[in-house]
């Protein structure tokens, strides 16, 4: 009987009253009111007492206030936090809000750079009808802005890249490919010389084609020089991330192919290469975006023209770097400003390039 | 020797019109570096058989079943001695291609290793691409599907065969393996482990696989699973590598003699699941 009289309280027991209507995720964060509430107050005391400080010493400047707020927010947070929470909590706090504060100097002097060229280049970049359609030719540096343009920097910068592409790629994916599927003794060799090379300062690489193609080859400065220097920098840049591309194809994968009797070519062009495919396009465009801006070697080797020159092999040909270099250096502040609107024009191309590396590195799925 | 000749004899007649091979290692001994892995191990696969190579970890049966398609030598202080014969011909003599050889003798690994860049009909034919031999489009179709049917996965995939091959399940997957490796037309099929990293339906599937080749394919398989050698195998050999000794064959002959009357004691010790 006793047995029959209890089973129906087991049973509500063993199962849990389902609660009608739909389940709602629980908040799984670790952070309680309490933990917000004293940064915040760490945060705004500090601020506080520092400006009292300055109003009762009368210190001043932007900079020293700044720091100070930073030192005397994290004494007061790790004040606060050490009211109610053992000693690993107050290091791991601190510790992360030192991080955090790096990470907000860094963002914050990126964000400065860009809004100050595209501020300072703005006047000349918004005159869309000709700062992108013209030339300089003919423009006197004080001329208005509403009077050329860029479009000899910009053509000639697309040039150069593009020679310089075509040299590195072999050049540049070769040398991973060798590094990595051929190897032996001196691969070693060459991915030392290649590490080297990619901390080689870039003036270095204007000098090297100075002295080889101009002095030597008696070429004259040209674009296709340029565009050579720019190889020598952007090569080692290359096979560098490409090496690392190609690394990390799983070894299993070379064995797969070489047990269906594939020769080791056949392997690395069939397998290898394509497994790596959004990895050595990601490398390719690292390059382009690091020689698009590179300025050093081509003071060097390129001579500036105000003209439009499409012929690499003839002529002096401008590139967005020098246009940069030698408009912001001149005292016309119309001239100056061009110089502007051209550095936000490469800082617009080197971010699309970026983001068309993301783009081609990402994560395939689905079908193809 | 005689127990092998008479399962020879026995099989012959389970597959007519097939071409049978035969692989037989001879006094094959191998080394990393300077260390000696395996002793003078002479083995017989005849056609149309599975062979099942059992023993400890360690004791040499990859290291074995590696050189018996050449892979063994490409890690780079690997050496090895004696012979393999491919239906009595040495597949280490200067003469041969070894391209050649490692399509005569495919190879399916432990880990499932479809190739990502490619579909799962792509993955079928690479074989193909891989070693230049041409083929038409309708050509290709059939291969794709005779080989998914032989490693039975057609069924499940012939409506997405363009979809990447990393999209299926790991025994899916390790089937797609066995089709790729099949597309080339081997005459031998060695499996390094091929279920040890699939779920018991899965490996179920593998193993009617491996039944369904049996007559046209003379397959080595390297297992720990006692049961799984049982179970495919008709011929069975026993690696073993004792204390700071290289490995070799304690123990080699029909499936059912060296489960159920083997002559050595240490056979008897590690089928019986005492050590191993």
């Amino acid at each position: 009987m006793t047995v029959v009289n209890q089973s129906p309280d087991l049973a509500v027991m063993s199962s849990a009253p389902a609660a009608p209507g739909p389940d709602v995720p629980r908040s799984l964060s670790t952070r309680s009111f309490d933990d917000r509430a004293s940064w915040l107050a760490a945060m705004v005391g500090a601020l506080g007492i520092v400006w009292v400080a300055f109003q009762v010493t009368g210190w001043s400047g932007k900079l020293g206030f700044t720091l100070l707020w930073f030192a005397v927010y994290l004494a007061l947070y790790a004040a606060v936090t050490a009211t109610g929470n053992p000693r690993p909590v107050v290091v791991d706090r601190l510790v992360a809000a030192g991080v955090a504060g790096g990470a907000a100097v860094v963002g914050l002097a990126l964000l400065s750079t860009i809004t100050y060229t595209v501020q300072k280049g703005w006047p000349a970049f918004s005159h869309w009808s000709n700062f992108y359609t013209e030339t300089a030719a003919g423009v006197r540096p004080t001329a208005p802005l509403d009077q050329g343009g860029i479009l000899h920097a910009i053509a000639g910068t697309a040039i150069q890249v593009g020679i310089a592409l075509v040299i590195s790629l072999p050049l540049g994916l070769g040398t991973a490919v060798y590094i990595t599927e051929v190897g032996g003794r001196a691969a070693k060799t060459v991915r030392t010389v290649v590490e080297a090379m990619t901390a080689l300062p870039d003036v270095l690489a204007g000098l090297f084609t100075y002295a080889t193609l101009i002095l030597v080859v008696h070429l004259d400065r040209t674009g296709f020089v340029a565009a050579v220097a720019l190889a020598v920098t952007m090569t080692p840049i290359v096979a560098r991330s490409a090496e690392v591309a190609l690394r990390v194809v799983p070894g299993g994968l070379r064995e797969a192919s070489l047990a269906l009797g594939a020769s080791q070519a056949s392997t690395v062009w069939r397998v290898v290469l394509p497994t790596a495919r959004a990895g050595l396009a990601t490398s390719l465009i690292l390059g382009i975006a690091r020689i698009s801006g590179e300025t050093a070697p081509l003071l060097i080797v390129s001579g500036a023209s105000t003209y439009q020159n499409l012929n690499p092999f003839a002529q002096p040909m401008n590139s967005l770097p020098l246009y940069i270099f030698s408009a912001v250096r001149s005292g016309q502040p119309n001239f100056i400003a061009r110089g502007f609107g051209a550095a936000t024009v490469l800082l617009a191309l080197v971010t699309v390039l970026f983001a068309l590396a993301r783009y081609l590195a990402r994560p395939k799925r689905g079908n193809r | 020797m005689s127990t092998i000749d008479l399962l020879e004899d026995s099989l012959a007649h389970s597959a007519p019109g097939s071409s049978a091979v035969g692989i037989d290692a001879v006094d094959v001994s191998a080394w990393f570096g300077s260390n000696k892995v395996l002793e003078r191990v002479n083995l017989s696969m005849p056609p149309r058989t599975v062979t099942a190579l059992i023993g400890p970890s360690g004791c040499g049966k990859s290291t074995f079943l590696r050189i018996l398609n050449r892979m063994h030598e490409s890690i780079p202080s690997a050496k090895m001695a004696g012979e393999v014969r491919l239906n009595g011909e040495d597949i280490y003599a200067p003469t041969v291609r070894i391209t050649h050889m490692r399509k005569r003798i495919g190879m399916v690994f432990q880990k499932p290793n479809p190739f990502p860049a490619m579909s799962i009909a792509e993955n079928v034919t690479a074989g193909l691409k891989l070693t230049g031999t041409k083929a038409s489009r309708a050509e290709k179709a059939e291969i794709v599907e005779r080989c998914l049917q032989r490693g039975g996965l057609w069924n499940e995939v012939k409506d997405r065969l363009d979809q990447p091959g990393q999209a299926l399940s790991g025994g899916q997957q390790q089937r797609l393996c066995i089709a790729r490796s099949l597309a080339v037309n081997p005459d031998v099929l060695l499996m390094d482990e091929p279920c040890s990293a699939l779920d018991p339906t899965s490996t179920r599937r593998v193993e009617e696989t491996i039944a369904e080749l049996a007559p046209d394919v003379t397959i080595v398989i390297v297992t720990h699973n006692m049961q799984q050698a049982a179970r495919v195998s008709q011929q069975c050999a026993f690696f073993l590598a004792e204390q700071g000794t290289p490995g070799g064959i304690v123990e080699s002959g029909t499936t059912k003699q060296v489960f159920d009357n083997p002559h050595d004691p240490r056979t008897s010790d590690y089928v019986s699941g005492r050590f191993g």
